[in-house]
């Protein structure tokens, strides 16, 4: 069977990122065809800049060399471009270079032509020495300059033209920027950062022309001789603005701006609207068969500029040409980072704010700093950084996510780490770290691994940084330095930025859109969820089958039968796994109360089945550790008989609930905390969760049971009870939230089970309360739990009912024999190999 | 030459789940993991993640792959390979299905 033909026109970055993502998902599907006009092999352009400013070589910019084309049997030809496609044949024409023409046939055709330099119409504008700002050969010319020319201008005070003057600074230049606007880079930063981006410039020795319009590129008038080739090209000379003034200049930078490169496209008519126009499959509008991705395109009317949003875009196209046809690509947000050592800023979305915006600034011209963020409806839609930029990837998701701010309104300014996250330091220090620093304390992965990571398999985004160094893959605390790593060895700012993140790799959906899809279209069952939701595997993975089987857990309690085999191991198990294979079993101690008898119990169980070690627990409870599994249900079934439960120390569960001594015999105690420990886990054990769950009551406001860092707290006071939500002691430590306060133990009661279920309902699976609490904001639980007295009812109800099915014994059903497979072996003896 | 072991019947492996089988001969304890996955396809990993040996039996299995309980590496059942960008092999035996009865082979070392 012969395969199908591609033709890519356009060896760039988009592309060819284009077609590794094919040859991932369906690596035999095509015979392909790469046509470029440059005579390299494809590089990162990004890193033209640091070529520019002599920090990197050509070779090292090599993304992929003629190997790697070889490897995967594709046809390159480089130095060739295409002049012509013929729709009706399904053939490409190109310039061999010689005159001659070299022809492809298609069945699917790609254009990733970029785009080019936009070069002002004014006179002079061919002379020889005005250059722009787009490949190596640009680059190589402006090195040339430098070695035989000393004054260079560059149009342009946008990132490009920014740093192509720090690279030619740095090559011995003296360089004058020269800008339309007040302010350099208008479209990233308002004035007061730009005005301190520009003393820090002008410190490194660049000059500035702002306001400043060009009318006219002048010759060099003292040395009219003709270049040697006899061409009789003249070189520049000097640049003439509206107002009359000049400035002299032997090398001049167009870096005013791209035009989407659509000659070819228009020429074969295909639609173009500043961009060739493609739908969300990016297939042009007006050929099905002709794809188009990168700066060429023009997508819901933007056309991208990044290389962020254009990797999205290479995703969706091969996932179209694997003929999988299952993504979309709705668009990206995106946020800029200049490359020029030693000097940080970050901006992304409405940095500039309008009429009914606020503005949060904070300002230290003396350090160098300042921060514009720019809200509105309590939610963060713009920021402009300068100086210390380590928070810029957390605004940037809090932007992304719409989340609402007003709980830490008050802080935000001053970063995530005055949100009880440590170990953040600003992007110097991660500069400035040593190779063997240790980065993720999780995986033990050092500052050198991850660079050399970063530059041996040129990674791109934190998500591969993750894969290929399981750095920040585990608790992820540290996944601001590692990013810091990552934007410091390329340089650039790649963090990719989907407008929605899917639940995992196997569907293009959110968390939200799965559970709005199995309330309200009834989904039962986890096909009926895959198939309905167009799944591109037959059985999910290991992230989306745990997250779906308890979303339809949590909303058909009655009717939905629980997978087994799409739980992790230790809630299928109903233990903890340790390292070694054993597991660890923790009883329920109810409000971490015991007694003689029970303490004996526990202590039989211990020595009838050898346990190693046995351990009193943070959560006021005991632990035994070190159960080999099959002794599970035979041990399980001694501590049923002498009426213990799980405690589900294994599961997403509710944990435990922590009690003070209260009013029983504590001098302070206000209320009975103890008694009403008992009685909450009474209420909410089994009951299943997003995330684990923890409760405490604390007689009085000294809080011995730590309530403000809980799930859900409770600290008694002489006229009632302070109900505290969304608190966390582990990875990240958050205080609570004050919700409200009530006067009796059955509003407790009722509050909790009701604030209990909206967690369930509503947060994504493994997000805690605490992030879920950030991320929909207080005034939301508020409204549906203290000011709507039925929903709360409705709520508590439907707890209750959940908990009728939840609220069975696991320990007690597998002693009985349930999923006895789960705990035997099979066991062989014999000598099965001949001898 | 007939060394193909009868395990189990099919029915006694869950469907994307696993049994574990303890072959005990020359005084050594072999552990081997038996899946079935959602298209009833049978795989017999050694249960020993790449790793850092990790129970594999104990993980999730989904497509022809399971992922390691504890720190989530993908092993092809097929072949015994790390998915990539991970990298390492668990040994992997022969297995056959007839009658409803599940063999394997454990081949000459
Ligand atoms: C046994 C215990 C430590 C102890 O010896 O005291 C423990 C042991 C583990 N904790 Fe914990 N945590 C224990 C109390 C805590 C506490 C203290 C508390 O509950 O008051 C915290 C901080 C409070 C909190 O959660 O807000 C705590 C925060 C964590 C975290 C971080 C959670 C977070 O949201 O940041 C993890 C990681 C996770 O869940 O992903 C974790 C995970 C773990 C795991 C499950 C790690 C794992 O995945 O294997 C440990 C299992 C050991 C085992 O096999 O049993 N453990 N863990 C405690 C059991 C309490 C219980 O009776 O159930
Ligand atoms: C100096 C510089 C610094 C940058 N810094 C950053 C940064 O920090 N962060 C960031 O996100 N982005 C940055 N960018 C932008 C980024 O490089 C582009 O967004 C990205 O390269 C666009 O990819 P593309 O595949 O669409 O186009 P390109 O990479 O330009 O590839 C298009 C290719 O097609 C070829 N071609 C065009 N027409 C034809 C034809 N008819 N026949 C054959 N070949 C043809 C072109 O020669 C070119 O090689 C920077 C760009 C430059 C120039
Ligand atoms: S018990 Fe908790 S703190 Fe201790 S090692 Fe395990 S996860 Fe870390
Ligand atoms: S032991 Fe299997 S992933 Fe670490």
């Amino acid at each position: 069977m012969s395969r199908m033909k591609l033709v890519l026109v356009g060896n760039g970055m988009a592309g060819i990122r284009t077609l590794e993502e094919l040859l991932k998902a369906a690596p035999e599907q095509y015979d392909i065809t790469v046509f470029g006009d440059e005579p390299h092999p494809n590089y990162n352009r990004i890193m033209l800049s640091p070529v520019l400013a002599g920090e990197q070589t050509v070779e090292q910019i090599i993304l992929n060399g003629r190997d790697w084309y070889a490897a995967h049997g594709i046809t390159l030809h480089t130095g060739k471009r295409v002049v012509k496609i013929d729709r009706t044949r399904r053939v490409v024409e190109a310039d061999d270079g010689d005159g001659g023409k070299i022809i492809a046939g298609y069945d699917r055709l790609l254009l990733a032509t970029g785009s080019k330099p936009f070069i002002l119409p004014v006179p002079g504008a061919d002379l020889e020495g005005v250059v722009g700002f787009r490949d190596i050969a640009d680059v190589e010319r402006m090195i040339e300059a430098s070695t035989s020319h000393r004054h260079a201008v560059v149009i342009g005070g946008g990132l490009l033209g920014l740093e192509a003057a720090n690279g030619l600074k740095a090559r011995g230049m003296e360089v004058s920027v020269v800008h339309i606007a007040p302010w350099l880079l208008e479209r990233q930063l308002d004035e007061p950062a730009a005005r301190l981006l520009q003393q820090s410039l002008e410190a490194k020795g660049l000059k500035f022309l702002l306001e400043k319009q060009t009318a006219e590129i002048l010759p060099a008038s003292l040395s009219p001789s003709p270049s040697p080739e006899g061409g009789g090209e003249q070189r520049v000379g000097a640049l003439r603005f509206k107002d009359g003034t000049e400035v002299p200049a032997d090398l001049v930078v167009m870096a005013v701006g791209i035009r989407p490169n659509t000659a070819l496209a228009e020429s074969a008519g295909l639609l173009c609207n500043r961009g060739l126009v493609v739908t969300d499959t990016l297939q042009s509008a007006t050929d099905p068969r002709i794809y188009a991705v990168g700066e060429c395109v023009s997508h819901r009317g933007v056309a991208y500029g990044l290389v962020a949003p254009l990797f999205e875009q290479a995703k969706v196209c091969a996932n179209h040409l694997a003929e999988h046809g299952v993504a979309r690509y709705q668009g990206s947000l995106t946020s800029t980072k200049l490359k020029v050592t030693g000097i940080d800023l970050f901006s992304a979305g409405d940095f500039m704010g309008g009429q009914d915006t606020e503005s949060l600034v904070f300002s230290d011209a003396a350090a160098g700093t300042y921060k514009k963020l720019v809200i509105k409806d309590n939610k963060l839609v713009g920021a402009c950084i300068y100086g210390d930029t380590i928070d810029g990837t957390w605004y940037f998701d809090l932007l992304r996510e719409g989340t609402d701010i007003s709980q830490f309104r008050k802080t935000i300014l001053f970063g995530q780490h005055h949100l009880g996250d440590s170990g953040h330091g600003p992007a110097e220090r991660v500069a400035a770290l040593p190779d063997t620093a240790e980065i993720c304390g999780c995986n033990g992965v050092c500052k050198g691994t991850i660079v050399a990571a970063i530059r041996d398999l040129k990674l791109f985004t934190l998500d591969e940084v993750k894969a290929h160094t399981k750095a920040s893959a585990s608790c992820g605390s540290c996944t601001g330095l590692v990013e810091a790593v990552l934007a410091h060895t390329v340089g650039g700012n790649y963090s990719a930025a989907p407008s929605k993140k899917p639940l995992c790799k196997c569907t293009e959906h959110s968390h939200d859109d799965v559970i709005a899809a199995i309330r309200d279209q009834e989904l039962k069952s986890m096909d009926a969820v895959f198939q309905a939701l167009e799944w591109s595997t037959p059985d999910g993975c290991a992230t989306c089958r745990p997250a779906v089987n308890y979303y339809l857990l949590a909303r058909w309690p009655a009717e939905y039968q629980d997978d087994a085999q799409s739980r992790f191991i230790n809630e299928r198990a109903h233990g903890n796994i340790q390292k070694d294979g054993s597991f660890s079993v923790v009883p329920r101690m109810w409000g971490g109360l015991t007694n003689p008898r029970e303490l004996r119990a526990i202590a039989d169980v211990a020595e009838k089945f050898k346990v190693p070690e046995v351990k009193v627990t943070g959560g006021q409870r005991i632990d035994l550790f070190g159960v080999k599994k099959e002794d599970l249900p035979a041990m399980w079934k001694d501590l049923s008989d002498a009426g213990f439960v799980s405690g589900h120390a294994y599961g997403k569960a509710l944990r435990t609930v922590k009690t003070c001594v209260g009013s029983q015999w504590c001098r302070f105690g206000t209320q009975d905390s103890t008694g009403l420990g008992v009685k909450l886990e009474q209420l909410t054990w089994g009951s299943w969760m997003p995330h684990k769950f923890k409760l405490a009551v604390s007689g009085c406001p000294r809080n011995c049971a730590e309530a403000t860092i809980k799930d859900f707290g409770v600290v008694c006071v002489e006229s009632g009870y302070e109900l505290h939500v969304g608190g966390n002691g582990g990875i990240k430590v958050r205080v609570t939230d004050l919700l409200c306060r009530v006067e009796t133990e059955a509003q407790v009661m009722e509050y909790c089970g009701a604030y209990t279920q909206l967690y369930r309902e509503e947060a994504h699976y493994l997000e805690r309360t605490a992030p879920w609490v950030e991320r929909v904001g207080l005034n939301h639980i508020k409204a549906k739990i203290v000011d709507d007295a039925a929903g709360r009812a409705a709520l508590y109800e439907r707890f209750k009912f959940g908990q009728q099915f939840a609220q069975i014994d696991p320990w007690k059903e597998r002693a009985e024999g349930t999923a006895a497979h789960e705990f035997q072996p099979i066991r062989i003896v014999a000598n099965p190999v001949p001898a | 030459m007939n060394d193909w072991i009868p395990i189990a019947s099919l029915e006694d492996i869950p469907r994307q789940g696993c049994r574990i089988v303890e072959l005990e001969h020359d005084d050594m304890l072999n552990r081997i993991a038996v899946f079935r996955t959602v298209t009833d396809h049978i795989h017999a990993v050694r249960d020993k993640c790449p790793h850092r040996g990790g129970p594999l039996s104990q993980g999730i299995v989904h497509g022809g792959q399971v992922t390691c309980p504890l720190h989530s590496w993908k092993i092809d059942l097929a072949s015994g390979e790390a998915v990539l960008p991970d990298k390492g092999c668990a040994r992997t035996y022969a297995t056959k299905v007839e009658g409803g009865r599940v063999y394997l082979r454990v081949a000459q070392a």
